[in-house]
């Protein structure tokens, strides 16, 4: 698939609200992969968390927020921790995060878990899960 | 027959280890042929210096075989030790037991007899060995520097102040080089005219230097020390002296020629001055494009000129100067850009090269330092900047890095949104190559603070659409293709050797790369030199190098230079080859093999004769003499001969 770039796309106001939530300036990525090469959950990503930010580089964050990656993210802080140039790419991870959820996107209520599955499961899971999805 | 004293050293462990030492000092002192013989821990530590020297003393020795290391360490460590103790220092030999034995070995008993056969050998080749003298010759304490770039200027500037003359040849009308035409300089952007203009300057005032414009080195005779140089300078039609740049010529004529200065981009006339900042400060008749020398033709500049500076019966003269050293810093210019047709440049307008960008972004340029595209001379909004143009393209173009791209391509992306706030700048890129000090800060605050986009992959082509070019390239990183639609594309061109070099090199009898850079001596430990003795490199015109390395290099060739003209005589090294007159059939064969140009027949005896201070005493002569007639100093046939009978035979 061909990307247009135009000069409206970089920091466009989506990058904007990443960068303002997450407090992380996306250009100062520059893509060497440690944050990857470190993840735990990379594997079953569609982008990488070097590509994440790549494609925030190139503007492309409706593309993120269509994706995976953010909900795989186990926020482990692994990549934040490895970055070289100290930026807290879980962070970004969040933000994404964030932005789905204020458009009650992904989000999950305890009505949307069956009394089967909330008896089954172990209570760890379903505070973890609120805490990341519940926005 | 000679009083030989062998000592052998134990190199700590490295020797030792592999070679029974104790055993060969003991088998040597037994020989009849031999003196005195000892072996010690470290020869080149300052008392086993004082063990040879009071060997020599004590036996009265003349000849002195040291067993240790290669000779290119130590040789010259025991030549001065056996000069001090009174003997000729050719009557040492290094027996190199370290090196060719003790480490490329590990059985005790083979290794200890192989140092026994290399120093044998080394005995035999003593026993011949002549006491000789440095050979020496007058030379002139001038030096000439080919080209007025900045490498060229340094040169010259730290030549000429150490008190030397220096002759400058800059082929053309004003020196500068292509550091003129810059706008700024990373990584400190600092304006390229304000920081190069002083130095002009300075060498145009400079007592110590001559410079000559408009000319071209035509040939070149002699020697390190003793060159004669054929200087050929063009007819300027102007005489420097009075013209006092008052322009009314270039007003009233009639010619327009695209300006060198400004890359194409703008205009000159017939009699113009290459820029405001010109050295030598005068106008410059350009006859190629000039309508005709006489009042019929035209005339009108010589008309109008007040200070009759013109003069229209001016002719090219050829005069020779007498150097001691030259030096080429003839810089680089770009790779053809009609080589890269799928960019499209000369079919689209605005696609320019990075030295046409340069002058965009200049305040002397055409533009006036405003940013403005050649088709209409709108504002671009949106610039690619595509790298590698020509550069790691072994199958379609160059195989070699041209190294200042990276930064300069950058430079212009940050110019350009200083000036264009808007605006976005894209850089396509293979590898961002930023090893310069301070250069990889440069880079990542244009990316994270002033959001240059880098996009790693190579643009297959460019067309247009409308008034924009669509630039399509790839994302390896997303492993997108990217298409981008661009008001302006700048290609960043590989720097080749300026053009005409190659003749030079020729002239010279330089050696070049294949890709026509002057070679240096030896990659790492001679980078200034040329194989050439007398001939110095400076500059981009031994491979592609940004400001500081040309300036640094600069220096350091001049350095060189300085160390070749500070005493009235060379010295040159007696080890080098000689000729039998009774022998030699005048055959020739020396001279087509000699790499040094150190061989040259005598028109009159028929006898090949060899410059004592060209010939490096590579022995390529000798071996090729089919008449025996070619001698080495101190390796003479027959000492080779007795060598090997040692190495072949054993030495009993």
């Amino acid at each position: 698939m061909t990307v247009s770039i135009t000069r409206k796309d970089i920091k466009n106001e989506l990058v904007d609200k990443i960068e303002l939530l997450s407090g992380q300036n996306v250009f100062e990525c520059y893509q060497c992969g440690n944050c990857s090469s470190g993840c735990p959950m990379v594997d079953y990503m569609d982008y990488t968390p070097n590509q994440v930010m790549r494609l925030a580089q190139t503007g492309a964050i409706e593309e993120l927020l269509a994706a995976g990656t953010m909900w795989v993210c186990a926020a482990c802080l692994q990549c934040s921790s490895r970055c070289p140039k100290g930026i807290d790419v879980a962070g970004v991870m969040e933000a994404l995060r964030t932005i789905n959820l204020r458009n009650r996107v992904g989000v999950i209520t305890p009505d949307d878990i069956s009394t089967e599955d909330r008896r089954e499961l172990p209570p760890i899971v379903l505070v973890s899960a609120f805490r990341k999805l519940s926005g | 027959m000679k009083r030989i004293g062998v000592f052998i050293c134990h190199c700590g462990v490295n020797i030792k280890d592999t070679v029974d030492v104790e055993a060969l000092s003991e088998f040597f002192m037994s020989r009849d042929d031999i003196v005195h013989a000892e072996d010690y821990m470290f020869l080149c530590s300052d008392p086993g210096q004082k063990i040879i020297k009071k060997a020599i003393a004590e036996h009265k020795l003349d000849g002195v075989v040291v067993a240790s290391c290669s000779p290119t360490l130590h040789e010259s460590t025991f030549q001065n030790a056996i000069e001090e103790a009174g003997l000729n220092k050719f009557q040492m030999e290094v027996a190199n037991i370290r090196e060719q034995c003790s480490w490329v070995h590990n059985d005790k008993p083979a290794g200890t007899r192989k140092a026994s056969l290399i120093i044998g050998a080394s005995i035999e080749k003593l026993k011949l060995n002549e006491s000789l003298e440095p050979t020496s010759a007058p030379l002139t304490r001038r030096a000439m520097v080919i080209g007025g770039g900045i490498a060229g200027i340094q040169t010259a500037l730290d030549i000429a102040d150490a008190g030397y003359e220096v002759v400058m040849v800059e082929k053309k009308p004003s020196i500068g080089g292509h550091m003129i035409q810059l706008s700024e300089t990373f990584p400190t952007l600092d304006c390229s005219q304000c920081i190069l203009t002083p130095k002009m300057v300075q060498l145009a005032k400079h007592p110590n230097i001559t410079l000559h414009v408009n000319s071209e080195v035509k040939d070149i005779s002699g020697f390190v020390g003793n060159f004669k140089v054929t200087v050929e300078r063009k007819a300027q039609y102007v005489d420097p002296d009075l013209c006092n740049i008052c322009s009314d010529c270039s007003t009233v004529c009639p010619v327009l020629v695209p300006s060198e200065y400004d890359e194409g981009l703008g205009w000159r006339r017939a009699i113009y001055i290459p820029f405001p900042q010109a050295i030598p400060a005068s106008f410059t008749l350009d006859i190629d494009n000039c309508l005709g020398l006489s009042p019929i033709a035209c005339g009108k500049c010589a008309e109008k000129c007040e200070a009759n500076a013109i003069n229209y019966d001016a002719s090219p003269t050829t005069f020779e100067v007498e150097v001691g050293a030259v030096v080429v810093a003839t810089g680089y210019d770009l790779y053809p850009v009609e080589n890269i047709a799928e960019y499209g440049y000369g079919k689209y307008p605005d696609v320019v090269t990075s030295l046409q960008f340069e002058r965009i972004l200049s305040a002397t340029g055409p533009t006036g330092g405003v940013v403005r595209r050649p088709s209409d001379g709108a504002e671009p909004k949106e610039v690619v900047f595509i790298q590698c143009c020509g550069s790691r393209d072994p199958e379609h173009h160059l195989s070699y890095c041209s190294k200042i791209c990276c930064m300069y391509s950058l430079k212009h992306a940050k110019l350009y949104k200083h000036k264009v706030h808007d605006g976005q700048p894209y850089i396509f890129y293979i590898d961002i190559r930023a090893g310069g000090k301070r250069y990889e800060e440069f880079v990542q605050q244009a990316i994270s603070e002033e959001n240059v986009l880098y996009t790693r992959g190579k643009v297959a082509r460019i067309f247009n659409e409308g008034d924009k070019m669509v630039v399509f390239g790839m994302d390896t990183l997303t492993g997108k293709k990217v298409e981008i639609r661009a008001d302006m594309v700048v290609l960043a061109m590989a720097v080749v050797p300026s053009y005409g070099s190659d003749e030079l090199a020729k002239t010279l009898k330089a050696g070049t790369d294949k890709h026509g850079f002057f070679n240096e001596a030896h990659p790492k430990l001679r980078p200034v030199e040329s194989l050439q003795a007398g001939l110095f490199l400076a500059g981009a015109c031994q491979s592609p190098k940004d400001i500081p390395d040309a300036v640094s290099q600069a220096s350091g060739t001049a350095a060189k230079v300085m160390v070749l003209l500070s005493s009235d005589r060379i010295l040159h090294s007696p080890i080098i080859a000689t000729v039998d007159d009774d022998l030699c059939s005048g055959c020739g064969i020396c001279i087509g093999t000699c790499p040094y140009g150190a061989r040259e027949m005598d028109l009159l005896t028929r006898v090949a004769l060899v410059n004592d201070i060209l010939c490096e005493g590579c022995g390529a002569c000798i071996a090729a003499c089919p008449s025996g007639a070619a001698q080495q100093h101190n390796l003479t046939d027959d000492q080779i001969a007795n060598m090997i009978r040692v190495i072949a035979l054993g030495d009993e």
